[in-house]
């Protein structure tokens, strides 16, 4: 599902590579925590997934496909087989709860009646099923994360990265988020999440991959979030 | 994306942002009015080639009883008319060029009633006293550009005041609507500069103020073609508008200032017509909606990197 072999990010005009070195895999269907500090390459990491950034050297493997040699024309087409979940919920404050998940599948080509059934459906699964008018600033952090989520796993995609998707929420709601992404990884979907939340990391015991210095210093299937903190 | 779809987005984008869409509108409207007038005298100029090249000839003026060219004057200073045998002389020599094609000859009272029908209605006309135009010969050349032969062989020779070339005339004409086309050409570029630099700026602004929109596009994998569209066809719109009212202008300008006040005045040209409002209608929407797509594409490319 995904591989990074020997991948090293180098931002211009930075003298310490953001990430250095990191060869990892990922299978189909696992759930993986990225930790570490702030800094230690977690984001970094992610973006490469996405393909918003490209490694200064080695090669990542994302669904199969060599990112370095991924011409730019396809890459809407890997973007569609993800879901991407950030901190700040990336809502449209302009259009209500429906509409922005909605729009995720008409910008992608969806048809309306595709978007019609598909949109009430993943709203029910993340527990929004009755809010479809209401706008973001009229829902809890925990509702607009939801949102987003809904948004995220519309298209139903392979590959689900969160970016602390916890990160402004208070622990009762991020225990109701992290109870979503679990369901949604039963249902088969990967899911990377990148979190500094280490109740969550504690209790979820999934995999976690530590990150120090953009280097990996750990990598434990059910593990906690660590000891040095 | 859906078509629907898209054109909600460019409708909305263009409402959002009205304030330079109209800024957009007005500057290819001038543009557009500008470049289409220059492309109107360009027709204009080419009308009036067409008539009046076929029409105009070399004249050969004659003497009169109140000539003061020198190869006018007799002996006792004073200006003789031409006499009968020194017009078939000249008419004889005319003829036996070879480069000339036609002669014919314009008395006095032709000369005046070509002169009233040219300016009938106006006060020239009835100010001229008839017999006050000279008598001449009109020679049409096969090559017009032979004119030096005709003028070197006539001009100064006794009954014979002055050896004109029209066309010379008209092409002083001509050089001047020429150079006014030419000024108003470079005033219309002036403008698609402007108008190149405002829908570049009006995109940059629309592109940051729905970097949310595009940002979430990038992310749910939306093609490049499809974020893009929006912000192109909202400036080929833009453009399109101040085109299509340029073109307005043009029309009534052709309706009113040619078809009601000059054309009724200068009788003896003619104008441009219909089709070339047409032609200059469509040529000022195709090159504003090319600028207005290349202007996006490459402001696009920038600052809407996928």
């Amino acid at each position: 599902m995904i591989r990074f072999d020997n991948v090293t990010k180098l931002y211009p005009s930075q003298v310490r590579p953001a990430v250095d070195d990191v060869t990892l895999e990922i299978d189909k269907g696992e759930f993986v925590f990225l930790v570490g500090a702030s800094g230690s390459g977690k984001s970094t990491l992610l973006r490469m997934m996405l393909r918003e950034e490209r490694p200064t050297g080695g090669s990542v493997h994302v669904l199969g496909k060599d990112l370095n040699r991924l011409s730019g024309w396809k890459v809407p087409a890997l973007r569609r087989q993800m879901g991407t979940v950030f901190q700040d919920f990336r809502l449209l404050p302009n259009k209500t709860v429906f509409e922005n998940v909605a729009f995720a599948l008409e910008v992608i080509g969806k048809p309306r009646h595709t978007i019609a059934q598909v949109v009430p459906e993943v709203l029910e699964l993340v527990g929004l099923a009755g809010k479809e008018t209401r706008r973001p600033d009229e829902l809890s952090g925990g509702e607009q994360q939801r949102v987003a989520i809904a948004r995220a796993f519309a298209n139903r995609p392979l590959l689900l990265i969160a970016d602390e998707p916890t990160g402004n929420l208070d622990p009762s709601t991020s225990v109701g988020i992290m109870r979503l992404l679990d369901r949604i990884n039963r249902t088969g979907t990967t899911v990377v999440m990148a979190t500094h939340d280490a109740a969550i990391v504690d209790q979820m015991r999934k995999r976690v991959i530590e990150l120090e210095g953009g280097h990996v210093v750990r990598d434990q299937s059910r593990g906690v979030y660590g000891y040095s903190r | 994306m859906r078509a629907t779809v898209v054109m909600s987005e460019v409708g909305k984008g263009l409402r959002r942002n009205l304030g330079l869409t109209v800024a957009v509108v007005l500057t290819v409207l001038v543009a557009g009015v500008l470049g289409g007038l220059s492309f109107l005298l360009r027709e204009q100029v080419s009308v009036m080639k067409d008539y009046w090249y076929d029409k105009v000839e070399v004249s050969i003026y004659l003497c009169g009883t109140d000539s003061v060219a020198a190869s006018c004057l007799g002996p006792n200073g004073q200006a003789q008319a031409v006499t009968q045998a020194q017009k078939d002389q000249i008419l004889a020599d005319l003829q036996s060029l070879p480069q000339v094609k036609t002669v014919y000859y314009e008395s006095k009272a032709e000369a005046y009633q070509h002169f009233e029908q040219q300016f009938k209605g106006t006060s020239i006309a009835q100010n001229a006293p008839p017999d006050s135009l000279p008598e001449s010969f009109r020679v049409k050349l096969k090559n017009p550009q032979d004119f030096a032969v005709v003028h070197d062989a006539f001009t100064g020779r006794s009954g014979v005041e002055e050896v004109q070339d029209e066309r010379a005339l008209l092409d002083k004409l001509f050089a001047a609507l020429n150079g006014i086309q030419v000024g108003g050409l470079v005033i219309a570029l002036i403008m698609v500069v402007a108008a190149l630099l405002l829908i570049a700026n009006t995109i940059r602004v629309a592109a940051f103020t729905r970097r949310r929109e595009t940002g979430i596009m990038r992310l749910v994998g939306a093609s490049n073609l499809s974020i893009q569209l929006p912000f192109l066809l909202e400036s080929v719109i833009a453009a399109v508008m101040g085109a299509l009212l340029s073109w307005g202008l043009l029309t009534a300008f052709k309706a009113w200032l040619i078809d009601r006040i000059l054309a009724p005045n200068f009788q003896f040209t003619p104008f441009f017509g219909w089709n070339s409002v047409v032609k200059a209608g469509i040529l000022v929407v195709v090159v504003s909606m090319v600028i207005a797509a290349l202007a996006s594409m490459v402001t696009l490319r920038r600052y809407l990197r996928v």
